[in-house]
């Protein structure tokens, strides 16, 4: 096999650095400098290039394709439609097998792909594409996902029908609980379409192989899950596909989905040549899943005191055309549906559907972003009808380790909830206002005021987000881990399929093996199909999951090191520093001579502790695995006149369970609370009638370093005895809490309702 | 490139006689300077132009001088430069320049190339129209012609140019009194006006100058506006600007516009906006103006 310029290869971690220490990223200076390769980057001599035919219609009946101009252009190697699927016609992330692979027959989102190309040339592609004749029939699209509900068996995208998953949450009695409560706040909400914006547009490169296989460098979150999807659609045994991680420049959830992974495998199987194929900013836009939008109705009553008797909540999520992850999106958005509060009575409806908007999945928060913004917005509705302020409201009805979710899941680790309100509010306050750096500035140096009309205002937001897959799912991880000796030094070698996606578990994995062979030379090797399954990079679960599978594997691989070092040296302990050492810590021999040309190699696999599904009825259940706090406090200038929005501070407590790397952490941090933030002021896929009105970097906006402020962290670290160093997922977290901050906060400066995200200036005026 | 059976021609002339023969030959040449905007639309495919011309070989279009007291600024200086050498002359349009885009953009992009863009939102136009600018365009044929900013403008995205005629320069006076700049975009920088609103204090002539960009099909001037404030504003005894007079500026201004809703905003915000927009530059021009120690009592 020859492999591809700008393919991976085995990536030395730079350093010295153990568990809890900030090691450094041993990519960050090549991306810094430009010079990481991503999938976009891939190359090989011979290759053609792939390009996809979409519709541009929401809905519409398929009666004729008519390919032969665009066969008969000059360069053109291939031109594919649904006919030429080898295998099966469709796949699903999900298990459930509803995403064509091209349309037939029926086309049920504007951007589905219908045909594929291959050519000598990008541009030859593109052109054949325009000489593709695609005759649709155009049908209304169905777009209101209220309506859907309201009549599933007529509105129906496609035979499944209108609703993806219901799922109902009752706990005690809510009707009773209503006529005790003194106090009832109620509003709707809305959270319209994000995107994960990734910068690295989807791409990749398919090789067909000798054996009448094909070999995949992707750009992906999880290489064994699009394995899965892949081979049954080829028609190939998973054996024939060997599948390798391609530079990835970001995911969010975005990359979970398959995108061109089968179509570059049909052209390169088709034409026996190398097929790369990479998407540009337009067709990023149609080429992956986004968040669900949400519609969502509240009720909340309370006693004088401001302690909550009930919650009545409907939550509509709009999925789109087809399946992808919204089932799992409906459960999270289901049972986080009040966030992390007591509430003795509950009557939850939540519910996914199909629609002929575009197609939504997974994103960061994961169902739970959409809901943290409801029930937050209500906490503030509620304390100011109480009396109460933001903090103390949230703190009197915060959970606490022992109590209850919304499943009737009791919290077994610590959740120190109210605590971490409580060092949030003594945090210091950002300084006044000054005026004279327009930068400081709601609009910046587009200088639309100098200080007139600015508001400054206050918001508390907090977030409970589930860590690792749900509902019964066993989503284990595999690791492989080498020790020997090359070229005179003790080096581990660690092998997992777990996609790094610029989060930093590649720094993370050689931290751990540092810590646990106790050698400084470790080499982490590309994930790719060569070992076994590690679970997709999401949920906030790779360091846990990938991360413990490579402590497993590292303490089978010291045990057989020190079982080797007590044949000559039996009073062997431990090994720390290069070195094996007794228990008194005497140093007895370097770790080199004693593994000599001995070669220790073991593969591990990791689960978590098993969890159960909701019930559909009532939906209780042991269904989450972990779960992780983050509090944020935002500080605001609005610009009161104009609606325009500077954010000052954004300051953030956040339960970790153990710091693995500290500065990887605190991006993290930052990085999620960003990406709240552009919810709440300004990210939104705006649809009119099914179609995407802003399908670029110039209309879909995303917080710049003038949006994004510096941020006061308080990472606090209360293990959870259950997960590997008692780590707690923390990418995700601060996603959810950042909006429902800065919107309460909005709402402070303001005194506008703000029911809905992102907030736009004409909503704030 | 194989296969496409059209093919863009890229002409690159090292003189601006060359240019201008180029255009006349290729009236279908889209001028590149540099490349911010017509690199995208080619990117993006929303364009295929027949042929290029680059002029990023014309030195002359990157000078500027200053002939009979008027300044000529030639149409390739990028937006740093005319920021860093004429923000103290031309200080409506420098502030105007430090809005568009990042570093990197306003390194390459210059008020040529938004002229030739002619975009309602490109944010160059608002000041030029405040200050009085003249674009200066030439042909082979027929030689130079003097366009007033507020006669270039003609549509969305059509402007006055001939198909062979290129923009060389723009022509516009020192300022002579306080200028502002001021854009509404939904994001703290790197954005495309939602609205924005160039003023200008004329002092001499009494006058003041209004620029309304991104609320109409064209960048427009406000004559209501600039009539009202001129009259309205105590030119001689430099007195207070009554809070009633910049809200009545703010309101002609805004009923000077013919905006639209759109991906990145309601018309209703827009004529919102401007009115807000303009009574506050009106009050900061104001205030700088009654600030400054009048000429005739320096001495």
């Amino acid at each position: 096999m020859v492999a591809p310029v700008k393919s991976p290869g085995h990536v030395a971690a730079p350093g010295i650095g153990g568990v809890g220490e900030s090691a450094a990223r041993p990519d960050g200076t090549l991306k810094v400098a430009g010079e990481f390769a991503y999938a976009s980057d891939l190359w090989i001599d011979g290759m053609l290039w792939g390009a996809t035919l979409r519709s541009p219609h929401p809905r519409a009946l398929i009666r004729a394709i008519d390919i032969g101009p665009a066969l008969a252009l000059p360069g053109v190697r291939a031109v594919l439609t649904h006919e030429d699927v080898p295998g099966r016609a469709a796949f699903g992330v999900d298990g459930v097998e509803d995403q064509p692979v091209l349309a037939s027959g029926q086309v049920r989102h504007q951007g589905e792909p219908v045909a594929i190309v291959a050519a000598d040339h990008p541009e030859t592609a593109r052109r054949a594409l325009e000489l593709i004749g695609v005759r649709y029939e155009v049908l209304e699209p169905i777009t209101d996902a209220r309506a859907v509900i309201a009549d599933p068996e007529r509105l129906k995208v496609q035979d499944r029908g209108g609703v993806t998953r219901y799922q109902p949450v009752r706990v005690g009695d809510v009707d009773a609980a209503r006529e005790r409560a003194d106090v009832v706040v109620s509003s709707e909400f809305e959270v319209g379409i994000q995107d994960q914006a990734f910068l690295g547009p989807e791409a990749g490169l398919a090789i067909p192989s000798e054996d009448g296989g094909v070999d995949l460098y992707v750009s992906t979150q999880w290489i064994h899950n699009d394995l899965k999807q892949i081979a049954p659609c080829l028609g190939l045994p998973e054996e024939k596909i060997h599948m390798t991680l391609a530079g990835v420049g970001g995911a969010f959830g975005g990359r979970e989905d398959l995108s061109m992974q089968i179509h570059a495998a049909m052209l390169a199987l088709r034409t026996g040549r190398p097929v790369k194929m990479s998407y540009n900013r337009y067709e990023s836009f149609f080429g992956h899943v986004h968040r669900h939008p949400a519609l969502m109705r509240y009720e909340y009553g309370a006693a004088s005191d401001g302690r909550l008797l009930y919650a009545d909540v409907e939550i509509v999520l709009d999925g789109g055309a087809y399946t992808s992850s919204s089932l799992n999106v409906v459960g999270n958005a289901a049972s986080l549906g009040v966030g992390p509060y007591e509430i003795p009575n509950i009557r939850i409806d939540a519910y996914g559907v199909y629609t002929n908007n575009p197609p939504c999945g997974a994103m960061r928060g994961f169902g739970a972003v959409q809901a943290c913004f409801a029930y937050e917005s209500m906490m503030d509705r509620l304390g100011e009808a109480c009396g109460l302020g933001p903090v103390e409201i949230r703190r009197r009805n915060a959970v606490s380790q022992g109590s209850r979710l919304a499943t009737g899941q009791v919290i077994e680790s610590p959740a120190p909830l109210a605590p971490m309100l409580s060092r949030l509010e003594t945090m210091p306050m950002p300084p006044e206002l000054d005026a004279s750096d327009p930068r400081n500035l709601p609009g910046g140096v587009s200088q639309a005021t100098r200080g007139e009309g600015v508001v400054r205002g206050v918001g508390y937001g907090v977030g409970l987000k589930n860590i690792c897959f749900s509902e019964g799912f066993d989503d284990l991880a595999t690791a492989r881990v080498r020790l020997e000796v090359i070229g005179g030094e003790a080096t581990a070698l660690v092998h997992t399929a777990a996609a790094e996606v610029g989060q930093g578990l590649v720094t993370i994995q050689a931290q751990i093996a540092r810590t646990e062979l106790g050698v400084q030379r470790v080499t982490i090797a590309p994930a790719d199909t060569g070992v076994g399954d590690a679970g997709s990079s999401s949920a906030s679960r790779q360091s846990y999951m990938s991360g413990g599978a490579v402590k497993a594997a590292c303490e089978a691989v010291r045990a057989d090191l020190l079982d080797l070092a007590r044949r000559s040296l039996p009073e062997a302990a431990h090994v720390a520093g290069g070195k094996i050492v007794a228990a008194s810590g005497a140093v007895l021999a370097a770790v080199e001579d004693v593994l000599g040309d001995t070669v220790i190699e073991h593969t591990r696999e990791y689960h978590h502790r098993a969890t159960e599904r909701m019930d559909p009825v009532t939906g209780q259940g042991r269904s989450h695995t972990q779960l992780a706090l983050c509090v944020h406090r935002a500080v605001v200038d609005v610009d009161v006149d104009l609606g325009l929005v500077k954010v000052v501070e954004l300051a953030a407590v956040q339960d970790v369970g153990r710091i693995l790397n500290r500065q990887a952490l605190e991006g993290q941090i930052h990085g999620g609370s960003a990406q709240g933030l552009g919810l709440a002021v300004m990210e939104e896929i705006l649809v009119t009638d099914g179609l995407v009105r802003n399908p670029s970097f110039t209309d879909y906006l995303i917080p710049t370093i003038l949006d994004m402020p510096p941020m006061r962290l308080d990472i606090l670290e209360y293990p959870d005895p259950e997960a590997p160093y008692g780590l707690r997922g923390a990418g995700e977290p601060p996603t959810l809490s950042s909006t429902p901050a800065i919107v309460a906060a909005i709402r402070d400066a303001t005194g506008r309702p703000l029911t809905r995200v992102p907030v736009r200036p004409e909503h704030v005026i | 490139m194989t296969g496409t059976g059209e093919e863009m021609e890229f002409m690159r002339p090292a003189t601006w006689a060359d240019a201008l023969a180029a255009k006349a030959e290729h009236p279908g040449a889209l001028p590149i300077q540099g490349g911010t905007d017509v690199m995208v639309e080619i990117n993006f495919d929303v364009r295929r132009p027949e042929a290029l011309l680059d002029l990023n070989r014309v030195a002359e279009l990157t000078e500027w001088d200053t002939s009979g007291g008027r300044l000529r600024v030639g149409a390739g200086v990028p937006y740093a430069r005319l920021i860093r050498e004429l923000g103290d002359r031309l200080p409506g349009l420098a502030q105007a320049a430090r809005t568009v885009g990042s570093p990197q953009i306003r390194n390459r992009g210059s008020v040529g190339g938004n002229l030739g863009a002619a975009s309602p939102a490109g944010d160059s136009h608002p000041p030029l129209l405040a200050g009085d600018a003249v674009v200066e365009a030439e042909s082979a044929a027929r030689g130079v012609r003097m366009i007033p900013a507020a006669e270039f403008y003609l549509g969305v995205k059509r402007s006055a140019l001939e198909p062979d005629e290129l923009i060389r320069a723009f022509w516009s006076a020192p300022a002579s009194g306080p200028q502002y700049f001021s854009k509404i975009g939904t994001r703290n920088a790197m954005v495309i006006a939602v609205c924005s609103f160039a003023l200008a204090l004329h002092p001499e002539e009494r006058r003041v100058g209004t620029g309304v960009g991104s609320a109409a099909p064209t960048p427009r001037r406000a004559p209501a506006a600039e009539a009202f404030a001129s009259a309205e504003l105590d030119w001689e005894g430099r007195g207070p600007l009554p809070d009633a007079a910049s809200r009545r500026f703010g309101e002609l201004v805004a009923d000077a516009a013919a905006p639209i809703d759109d991906v990145r905003g309601t018309a209703g915000y827009r004529r919102h906006a401007l009115a807000v927009m303009a009574r506050r530059t009106l009050a900061w021009a104001w205030n700088d103006h009654r600030a400054a120690t009048p000429e005739r009592r320096a001495s």
